[in-house]
């Protein structure tokens, strides 16, 4: 029971506290898991950290049903899922109210007008930073190490988005198809 | 939770579903998919989900769908889960938030089960490398889509301030390790204050209802 209650109250924490997203929040739970409650050593937490960044899902929700997995069952991994983003169905629950109340007034309106291209922005740079990393896979920024066959399918994978208003999620998979295809036979 | 009806919704062609099955099984079933293909960052869901509730279903509006974003963002925890969160309660209220975040949870839930049993083979394999190396130049073109869309349509407000807010925001978060919420309440600060400047200028001009 008490395993129970401090892998809840460790994970509420980590919910409330990571803000900024990502790998913002991985500090925050390595302090948690790694440091205070030793759940996992420091080269689990790094595997930890691998999976999430190769598989769907935010950090701290697969860190919490991996480490709640680990050391309470199935029941742990619930748990600590569920604290983990109580805090945020909270907050954004209350936001969510507020948004929709008040966002024809013309104050919110002039506030939003304002934020708006700033997420523009941000998904802009989330996405440049993604398509570095795939044109550049061993870090460096050069033409010599550009990976064309990436280029080759971030430019036929826009062509089909914007020409033929093609589902996102196709595309996603047709680019794991040819890239499977491609990488294998260059190799 | 009743809507002030002295201030009409701006016009636009989307509405909410009818609370219904139907709907609901839609919204889990979008979100859950929509959830298994968010690899690499919480901000590739919301390209995702315009393309699917803004673009396809038609339930958000495309400008929603930006301000939803900012929400998300502004919020304590993972960007992905608050996104769906607040899609499903745009959907469905309170009932549409609860089914967005069991269906945003899901698919990581069991992928990682699953995953972490298998993860020695899994690290070392060369097809599942190339599978996800080619899938991250597929995200890469499905953000920049998006982007092209959203972009456009602020330089198309021929608003100065709406460009430079862009382009400052776009270089702070590319060159600068700034927390990416701290961008969003700087803008938060910079709208009000150019709301309270607005009515200082023109007198009368304020709103009715507070």
């Amino acid at each position: 029971m008490t395993l129970y209650l401090q892998l809840f109250w460790s994970f509420f924490q980590v919910g409330l506290f990571s803000f900024g997203g990502g790998l913002a929040t991985m500090p925050l739970i390595q302090d948690q898991v790694v440091n205070i409650h030793h759940w996992l050593t420091l080269p689990e937490f790094t595997d930890l950290i691998t999976i999430s960044q190769m598989t769907p899902g935010p950090i701290a929700v697969n860190s919490a049903s991996f480490v709640g997995m680990r050391i309470a069952g199935i029941p742990g991994s619930l748990i600590a899922t569920f604290a983990c983003i109580l805090p945020a169905c909270i907050i954004v629950g209350i936001l969510a109210y507020l948004y929709y109340r008040f966002r024809t007034l013309d104050t919110t309106r002039g506030i939003l007008a304002s934020v708006r291209p700033a997420v523009v922005a941000l998904i802009a740079s989330a996405g440049l930073a993604i398509l570095i990393n795939a044109f550049w896979p061993n870090g460096q920024v050069s033409p010599r190490e550009t990976d064309l066959v990436a280029v080759g399918i971030f430019c036929a994978a826009l062509i089909v988005l914007r020409r033929w208003k093609a589902s996102p999620i196709q595309v996603m998979l047709g680019s794991g198809a040819i890239g499977c295809l491609l990488y294998l036979v260059l190799l | 939770m009743k809507e002030p009806d002295n201030h009409p919704e701006p016009a636009n062609d989307t509405t909410a579903p009818a609370a219904s099955f139907r709907t609901y099984w839609r919204l889990f079933w979008s979100t859950f998919y929509i959830s298994a293909f968010t690899v690499g960052g919480g901000f590739v869901i919301i390209p995702l989900l315009k393309k699917k509730f803004a673009d396809e279903l038609h339930w958000i509006d495309e400008q929603e769908m930006v301000d939803l974003a900012a929400i998300a963002q502004s919020a304590p925890g993972a960007l992905a889960v608050n996104a769906s969160m607040l899609v499903g309660y745009r959907v469905a209220k309170v009932p549409g938030m609860l089914i967005s975040i069991v269906a945003t949870i899901l698919p990581p839930l069991i992928l990682l089960a699953v995953i972490s049993a298998f993860y020695d083979i899994l690290r070392g394999n060369v097809i599942v490398a190339a599978v996800l190396k080619g899938m991250a130049a597929g995200v890469a073109a499905v953000i920049a889509d998006v982007v092209i869309d959203l972009g456009r349509k602020e330089v198309g407000k021929k608003d100065p301030l709406a460009i430079v807010i862009m382009l400052t925001a776009f270089c702070v978060t590319c060159f600068t390790n700034v927390n990416v919420a701290l961008v969003v309440l700087s803008c938060i600060l910079i709208g009000i204050a150019r709301v309270l400047l607005a009515r200082r200028r023109k007198p009368g001009g304020g709103e009715s209802a507070s």
